[in-house]
């Protein structure tokens, strides 16, 4: 799941014809000023980071004026909000609400279908408005949104005459770039009724990351450490976490599974890593070598060979080890297809391999330990 | 029929039958006994891949051999038209062991299955195992034993550790199914758990879950409701909430999703829940009594 700075979705929406306010994104204090100025009438400043809740958060400033908008945005940039810091400020006419909808759709994995989500009561979290005021319909995918259904979301929003008439444009507008953009979530919160319009006051947008390969002019904010970056082009799973215990197993269940039992024992996982199911010897080694950059305390390497063979995982490790050395003790779990001789190689490598995985992950811990 | 889903007189075909892993895993396949009928791989109809005639389209297997299912070794950005082509020819179970499919693809295939009746295992799943009758799908033969405890996962090799650890305990396994660690699958928890209860080979259940979605408080609520008794273990206790862990559905959003919620479901439905994988075999063992 990659996500879009406000901006970029918004962009996006006016693309598709959805309204939005009008604005632009600026890096600097000045280029909001100039924003303002052709505005001709208060803006609002937002700064674009991924969070929700950014004007609790300080994040959200109104300016009368140009010169008020280049006091606004110097005194946001370069701060951080939510822990997140600003780089990006979205400067926009400010708009006149006079009521505030919800409208979303998502993948509802349960259902295995599509759902759009809508509320008359906008403008705050979904998860905090009571169900009754909370319209969900799950969408055939062959069928997408059909006129008939938009005429029936507007009616229950309680809409008539041109409100519900641009509601019944929008809706098809919204689901076509979920379908087109393979996204996870298109979101509009809130939808803003200013006079006989709506537009999208807000654009929140996720795409699914394995649909990138036919995404690609869609821009997208990389959120991934150099580490996460460099394991995914090997094609391995990798997520940093903040311990120093640095683990690799083949499998996302079992590499889960084996980071639950460090911590079971005390222990910190410095990582996750799946090297996958099949994974050669090459990508075996490359994997270590990611995890050697993370300088942890000790190496967990968890394998139960199914389509990966055990000889490959302990020949990368030799190959790593002969090549640059590893300078941290390694606890090696090491079963099923060809296990004696990948065994043997370790042995020959000066580590022992153990058969029993809660008892290498334990090890492992009292060496993180010492 | 005892089996569910599959058994010893399942036809399967398999697609994308020449690439590497297609091969390989065909070879492994008849060498567990499957019956593996054909391949599909198109441009190449006519030859021979690991033993088996391969054809060029999914219509033309079907018209010379009688098929149940179909197994797709497909990369990712052809999955969907292969798997839409298997239920478009009829085939009633279709095994889809490619991962990294896109999510609007899934949901297409599945909304397709549906309106046809087809059963969708997968996608980004291990595949499925009649224990010692038929194997479709990529899991090591060694593990998988004949017996009568009932295994439902979303992730494979975790699958394995504890398929491994219930035959060195001897407990022997009736049928294995990976629903798949995406989050657009075909068969939920509960589809399966609803052929375990009435399978007469089935006399326990485990089930393998893992953090995200709601799979697992949806069983719960089947479970409650078994009269078989069920011993889960959830993968992820350690997973931070925003981090996908590997599998697309792996991940803790909004507060949805917790290790917490899902054995707090399970255990309030009478679920025994394993803490470490390697306690299930003794569960299972307290649970027949």
């Amino acid at each position: 799941m990659v996500k879009l700075f406000e901006y970029m979705g918004k962009e996006l929406f006016a693309r598709y014809g959805v309204p939005v306010p009008a604005g632009k994104m600026v890096t600097g204090a000045d280029e909001a000023a100039a924003v303002a100025a052709e505005t001709g009438a208060p803006v609002v400043i937002k700064s674009q980071i991924l969070s929700g809740k950014r004007g609790k958060g300080g994040g959200i400033k109104f300016a009368d004026n140009p010169a008020e908008a280049r006091e606004q945005a110097g005194g946001l940039l370069g701060t951080s909000v939510q822990g997140l810091p600003v780089e990006m400020l979205l400067v926009e006419e400010k708009l006149q609400i006079d009521h505030e909808f919800y409208l979303a759709i998502t993948i509802d994995g349960a259902a295995k279908r599509p759902v759009l989500i809508a509320s008359a009561q906008g403008g705050m979290d979904i998860e905090d408005v009571p169900a009754e005021y909370i319209i969900k319909e799950h969408i055939d995918i062959y069928l997408g949104i059909q006129p008939y259904l938009a005429r029936d979301i507007s009616r229950r929003l309680g809409l008539s005459g041109q409100l519900a008439r641009e509601m019944q444009r929008l809706l098809p507008l919204l689901y076509r770039i979920f379908r087109e953009k393979d996204a996870e979530l298109v979101e509009i919160n809130p939808l803003v009724q200013s006079g006989e319009k709506l537009v999208a006051a807000d654009a929140k947008v996720t795409i699914d990351d394995d649909a990138l390969y036919r995404q690609k002019d869609l821009p997208y904010v990389d959120e991934r450490t150099p580490a996460e970056r460099q394991a995914h082009a090997l094609g391995l799973s990798y997520v940093q976490l903040d311990g120093n215990i640095a683990v690799m197993a083949n499998g996302a269940g079992i590499t889960m599974g084996t980071l639950d039992i460090i911590q079971h024992y005390g222990g910190r996982p410095a990582n996750f890593l799946d090297a996958g199911g099949g994974t050669g010897m090459e990508a075996t080694a490359k994997a270590l070598e990611i995890l050697l950059s993370t300088n942890p305390r000790v190496i967990l390497i968890n394998i139960f060979g199914g389509i990966t063979r055990c000889d490959d995982v302990a020949a990368a490790f030799a190959k790593v080890k002969q090549e640059r050395g590893i300078p941290v003790p390694v606890v090696i779990r090491l079963v099923g297809t060809n296990e004696e001789e990948g065994v043997r190689i370790l042995r020959d490598n000066g580590i022992e391999a153990y058969q029993v995985m809660h008892e290498a992950a334990a090890k492992a811990v009292e060496l993180a330990r010492s | 029929m005892v089996a569910i889903i599959i058994d010893e007189k399942t036809n399967v075909i398999v697609q994308g039958v020449t690439g590497n892993q297609g091969l390989f895993h065909t070879r492994q396949m008849l060498a567990y006994g499957t019956r593996v009928v054909g391949g599909v791989s198109p441009g190449k109809g006519g030859r021979e891949a690991a033993g088996v005639p391969v054809y060029d389209t999914v219509n033309a297997a079907v018209e010379a051999h009688q098929v149940d299912a179909s197994v797709l070794f497909i990369p990712a950005p052809f999955a969907k038209d292969a798997a839409l082509e298997a239920i478009d020819a009829g085939i009633k179970v279709v095994v889809i062991v490619t991962e990294h499919i896109p999510v609007h693809d899934e949901l297409e295939i599945v909304a397709f299955a549906r309106r046809r009746g087809t059963i969708v295992i997968g996608p980004n799943t291990f595949g499925i195992v009649s224990s010692g009758r038929c194997k479709i799908g990529i899991p090591p033969n060694q593990f998988f034993v004949p017996g009568h405890i009932g295994v439902v996962a979303r992730s494979g090799t975790l699958t394995y550790e504890i398929v491994g650890n219930l035959t060195a305990n001897g407990l022997g396994q009736s049928t294995v199914i990976g629903l798949g660690g995406d989050r657009v699958v075909g068969l939920s928890f509960v589809d399966v758990l609803e052929k375990f209860e009435k399978d007469p080979e089935t006399r326990a259940v485990v089930l393998v879950g893992e953090i995200g979605g709601n799979a697992e408080e949806d069983a719960a609520r089947f479970i409650k409701k078994m009269r078989k008794p069920v011993v889960a273990y959830i993968a992820g206790k350690s997973a931070p909430p925003g981090k996908r862990m590997g599998h697309a559905g792996a991940i803790i959003e909004r507060g949805k999703g917790t290790f917490e919620g899902k054995v707090q479901a399970l255990t309030a439905a009478g679920a025994r829940v394993a803490v470490l994988p390697f306690e299930v075999p003794a569960l299972i063992k307290e649970a027949l009594g």
